[in-house]
């Protein structure tokens, strides 16, 4: 029988705010363990939470950026189950109605463009951390992350395999980054992802039982996860099984899904209106004040990058893959009138291998955008060959200077004196008398060695389209 | 609607609260009361109403993002019956 997927997946996204999301305690990452618990996210008696306004801007910012409805008025609710790394003995979230409601994301796989359908997108704050490492046979709990604002985007179930889904999530991660609403570090935990996962026969309307597969960290996890997971489940209806409904934790290590709890004793949430919480007012001006300031989006700049600067489809999505890359490409062609492809080219050639060597990004890179359009004008006006060119940036890299410099002290012009590679042609010829034999015979390959060398005779400094030229008009005498 | 002696079972094992089977049929008693009452209150006719997530009026005021919590870490511990590290430590909780 053949199997269809459905997974939709559930995304937490940590906002970029520097304080948190009920409280003035710091969010930043590393602190000392519990320095940054503040008397609310210690859910010490009497106190009361107060809503960060920049956690809510940043929601409106994700809701206009994906076309989505704002809810004018959303309510905070209380999500009710004990862990000793949640003081309060409730999460603080969104249930009944979230502040950003639809809107969709438009996602590419080899299979071509798809728009993915999202649900919903809620405001709520995260739990602290227990470690459970040997602490005297305990536990150690550190509240450093309670009450740190997330964001969490639910997708309907329209993603119909693991590469849709590690798309969808590649897009969403690309998407929060850009519009600045998260540093998308998963690493630290800034972008983490929940695959809900079925599976049915293809064809069929109707959908599978599903399981969860929670805290899947990489994107590389939540494939093999999902691969992983719609085997398990095929292999347990052929064999006559039936899917639990259940929660499910990815194993990398193993490469395998095991249950986490099961819906006998799943969690009863008890979902109430926190009523510490007013209901959130959002009015039409603070969204017009959002909108205004939102930055032109990745999929409108790489329509423009096709049609403004004549850019097939693949480069433009390569550019925009993040806003510090588009930006310097716009700084780069800015400086290079009329030669876009040979910019994007050298960005998503030379530059991105040299920056995933040094596993930096764009925005730390040694040569800025001027500087790299300095050696790009010497390799258009014919000075420097494709060679000589990556010595010199590998040179400007170093911080040895501006391309212009490097290339006067390395003595590195190219050679395009035609009468000066005519001698030096000459002189291969003589000295290669039997290259030139088998060349007339007919073996193509002698030319080659030819080319070889001249370049060689000139250090690799001869413009090898010239040489070729020549050494094509000389053979032919 | 009533309830039985299950469901007492299970919202006390939710809010963890550990009752004696005597206890369970004199808060069975209590909750069934407070049900009937309920059930008074939903006879009302509340059609066209929008309900209200909160008794009183008014929006959620918002703060500005900025840090303005001190480091409160040491009095913290001090309360915690175990600490070590500057983590507060607990009854082991593996899932």
């Amino acid at each position: 029988m053949q199997w269809e997927l459905v997974i939709g997946l559930e995304t937490h996204a940590q906002l970029s705010t520097v304080s948190k999301i009920f409280s003035g305690a710091a969010t930043a990452f590393g602190a000392s363990p519990n320095t940054q618990a503040s008397v609310v996210d210690l859910a010490l008696p009497g106190v009361l939470p107060v809503l960060n306004r920049g956690a809510v801007e940043r929601a409106i910012r994700f809701g206009l950026a994906v076309g989505a409805t704002i809810n004018r008025r959303s309510i905070f609710a209380r999500k009710n189950y004990f862990y000793p790394d949640l003081p309060k003995g409730y999460q603080i979230s969104q249930y009944e109605i979230p502040v950003v409601q639809g809107g969709g994301l438009s996602i590419r796989t080899d299979a071509g463009e798809k728009l993915v359908r999202l649900t919903r997108a809620h405001l709520e704050e995260d739990a602290g951390k227990s470690l459970h490492e040997d602490f005297a046979g305990m536990s150690g709990i550190d509240l450093n992350r309670a009450g740190t604002p997330l964001l969490e985007i639910v997708s309907e179930p329209d993603l119909r395999s693991a590469a849709e889904a590690v798309a969808y999530a590649r897009t969403l991660h690309a998407l929060v980054r850009w519009i600045g609403i998260c540093d998308g570090n998963m690493q630290e935990g800034s972008f983490r992802c929940d695959a809900n996962v079925s599976v049915r026969p293809l064809g069929s309307t109707t959908l599978g039982t599903r399981c969860e597969i929670k805290n899947l960290n990489s994107f590389r996890f939540l494939e093999q996860a999902i691969c992983f997971e719609a085997a398990r489940q095929i292999e347990l209806i052929e064999d006559g099984g039936a899917v639990i409904q259940e929660t499910r934790l990815y194993d990398p290590e193993r490469d395998q899904t095991r249950a986490m709890r099961s819906k006998e004793d799943a969690q009863d949430y008890r979902y109430f209106p926190d009523p510490d919480l007013l209901p959130l007012e959002i009015a039409d001006d603070w969204i017009e004040t959002v909108r205004a300031a939102l930055p032109e989006l990745p999929e409108a700049m790489r329509e423009r990058f096709k049609t403004e600067h004549g850019l097939p489809d693949q480069d433009a999505a390569a550019l925009t893959a993040s806003r510090e890359l588009a930006d310097y490409f716009t700084a780069l062609v800015a400086e290079l009138p009329g030669e876009a492809k040979l910019a994007a080219n050298w960005l998503m050639g030379e530059v991105s291998a040299r920056l995933n060597r040094a596993d930096i990004g764009i925005e730390a890179a040694p040569v800025p955008a001027p500087a790299l359009a300095g050696l790009l004008r010497r390799v258009k006006d014919g000075t420097l060959s494709g060679k000589m060119a990556k010595e010199v940036f590998e040179a400007m890299w170093a911080g040895e200077g501006e391309a212009d410099h490097i290339i006067a002290a390395r003595g590195l012009q190219q050679i395009s004196d035609s009468g000066e590679l005519e001698r030096i042609i000459d002189a291969v010829l003589a000295a290669n008398g039997k290259s030139v034999e088998e060349f007339r015979a007919g073996k193509d390959k002698a030319f080659n060695a030819l080319v070889g060398q001249a370049m060689k005779a000139t250090r690799g400094k001869a413009n090898p389209a010239q040489v070729n030229e020549i050494l094509k008009r000389k053979l032919a005498d | 609607m009533a309830l039985t002696q299950a469901d007492v079972a299970r919202i006390a094992h939710l809010a963890r609260i550990e009752i004696t089977a005597q206890e369970a049929s004199r808060t069975l008693a209590q909750l069934n009361d407070i049900f009937a009452l309920i059930e008074r209150m939903q006879a009302l006719d509340t059609a066209g109403i929008e309900p209200m997530a909160h008794p009183l009026g008014g929006a959620q005021r918002v703060r500005e993002d900025a840090v303005t919590e001190p480091d409160v870490r040491e009095a913290a511990l001090r309360n915690a019956p175990a600490s070590q590290e500057g983590l507060f430590l607990v009854p082991r909780v593996i899932e």
